[in-house]
């Protein structure tokens, strides 16, 4: 059963140093307050998994929590480059970080296998590409049945899931909806899961078939409004696309983004709303 | 009407999308193309996005490949992991629609590094949906702006693949899409040739010279023998995109590039 714990307790609780951790969330329910708090409590170490790194993994690559990255994409989406990670992959600042490159359609077929519980997902992927000279994870296989080759991928069972939420219920059931991404994936090939909420209400009278997260597959909710923002959360409130275009210059020196980082993150608890702090959205999704 | 270098990639590019064709959209450029063809030609056009809704019919352009309004107005909204393996990768898109940083002769793509990959000059974002889309994609249109640092001679990385090494390549190899089919430039038109499918200027938009494409690109560039130029865009593709753009401004602050 989820214990509903204060985000501090959880991170501190559930979150090693060297733990393999994937903060998930495709543009929409990025756990962004759960990702300030593993860089306030100065976690080490870790091995980042997430198909689109966007802003919050270019803070924690900056504040050198990590020094591996799994990934899809990176970049700042409809912007440019995620500039802490550039600095980090080709100047090695603050530390040097590895990484290990797929394409989307190979990572969700890693979550998959390490939610099914197999060793290995497999596609039709990455035929031609120079992917697999980079990322020696990547394989083939032979089909037993017809003879194509397939790619293959080891299963991504991560240490720990984090992702955010609109709403669970005082058991620690949990609702997701919109553009739900990999999460679901994520959370269950995970060994430990923590989400972060909007609210918690006392019953959560979800439609049949809706995205819910049973409690017993949860470790710990955590009440944290906004704590997808500058991302969104539908039914909540939109995208501030202002705040990902002014991260471009924020980020783009290292004196700035530490200031920017100490002020705004180092210097607050987690129980701040962020969003309130800088939203420039009001319109609710 | 007067009309930019990037308006008539833009207007050319969605007149390639048929109504009621299926496409498997990239951000950006792509984007743009195909919402402009939604909203003039292919009302029926379905555009499908990589983080996930299916058939959506967004009022402004995106920022990102998931912003709300893409599930709110999709026909439906699946898993991610759902539009790779089953919609991508089961057959049902008749178009991908990409946006590439380089692109070489026989259209393939790179969007990974500019350098070496261990050290790099210049790290791009890397994969997303595209390898696959260009593997499995019933064909593939490419959107990008034609210079001599996008046009080149050699890829710094192969990140999806177009035509390979030329002719029979995709079949060799297996992969079972069809395969880039055009590259719509500021420039013009270029299309894989019959059988070397080496990228030939089929197209060229009013006022531009064949020598400033062939400038502008990083290998020795074969014209068709009849060459067409590609005909204005009409006032009425004029005005939809600016009011898109116009749209997308104001709920933005910025028009996306």
């Amino acid at each position: 059963m989820a214990r509903i714990l204060p985000l501090a307790d959880a991170v501190a609780e559930l979150v090693h140093d060297g733990d393999q951790v994937a903060c998930e969330g495709f543009t929409h329910l990025i756990p962004f307050v759960a990702g300030h708090e593993i860089i306030r409590q100065g976690k080490k170490n870790l091995t980042l998994v997430r198909m689109t790194p966007d802003l919050i993994y270019d803070q924690m690559i900056g504040m050198g929590v990590a020094n591996k990255l799994v990934f899809s994409w990176g970049g700042n989406p409809g912007v440019g480059s995620l500039h802490r990670l550039r600095d980090a992959i080709e100047r090695q600042w603050p530390v040097s970080l590895a990484v290990e490159e797929l394409s989307h359609a190979g990572m969700v077929q890693a979550y998959m296998a390490g939610a099914a519980g197999l060793p290995f997902g497999t596609l039709r992927g990455f035929t031609g590409t120079d992917l697999p000279k980079v990322n020696t994870r990547i394989k083939s296989i032979t089909c037993p049945f017809t003879g194509e080759s397939l790619a293959a991928i080891p299963a991504i069972r991560p240490d720990v899931a984090v992702i955010h939420a609109q709403k669970a219920d005082r058991t620690g059931n949990v609702l997701i909806w919109g553009i739900i991404g990999v999460q679901k994936e994520a959370a269950l090939a995970s060994k430990r899961v923590i989400v972060t909420v909007e609210e918690i209400v006392e019953r959560l009278q979800p439609p049949p078939n809706a995205c819910v997260l049973p409690s017993w597959v949860v470790s710990a909710v955590c009440l944290a409004p906004g704590g997808a923002y500058p991302s969104y959360a539908q039914g909540y409130y939109d995208r501030d696309n202002r705040f990902y275009q002014s991260w471009d210059k924020i980020s783009r020196s290292r004196e700035e983004f530490l200031h920017w980082m100490k002020v705004n993150v180092l210097a607050v608890s987690g129980s701040v709303n962020f969003r309130e702090k800088f939203s420039s959205v009001e319109r609710v999704a | 009407m007067d009309y930019s270098a990037d308006e008539i990639m833009t207007v050319s590019a969605a007149r390639m999308l048929r109504n009621g064709a299926v496409c498997f959209v990239g951000i950006g450029l792509p984007s743009k193309a195909a919402n402009l063809a939604r909203l003039t030609h292919a009302p029926e056009l379905v555009l499908i996005y990589e983080s996930g809704p299916i058939g959506a019919k967004p009022s402004v352009l995106p920022l990102s490949i998931g912003d709300g309004e893409l599930c709110t107005t999709a026909d439906t909204t699946v898993s991610t992991a759902e539009i790779f393996t089953f919609w991508l990768q089961g057959g049902k898109i008749d178009v991908g629609f990409l946006g590439a940083a380089q692109i070489d002769r026989f259209a393939n793509i790179n969007t990974t590094v500019i350098g070496d990959y261990d050290r790099p000059t210049v790290r791009l974002p890397g994969a997303g949906g595209a390898p696959e889309i260009a593997g499995s994609a019933g064909e593939v249109f490419i959107v990008l702006r034609q210079t001599q640092k996008t046009f080149v001679e050699r890829l710094d990385f192969v990140t999806s693949v177009g035509h390979g090494e030329g002719g029979d390549y995709r079949k060799r190899i297996g992969l079972l899409g069809g395969g880039p089919t055009a590259v719509i430039t500021d420039l013009g038109i270029l299309r894989p040739h019959p059988e070397s499918k080496e990228l030939t200027l089929t197209n060229i938009h009013p006022g531009v010279a064949i020598d400033q494409v062939r400038a502008m690109t990083g290998w020795s560039l074969s014209s068709s023998s009849n060459l067409e130029i590609t005909p204005a865009p009409t006032t009425e593709e004029l005005a939809v995109l600016r009011d898109l753009e116009q749209r997308t401004a104001t709920a933005h602050g910025v028009t996306p590039i």
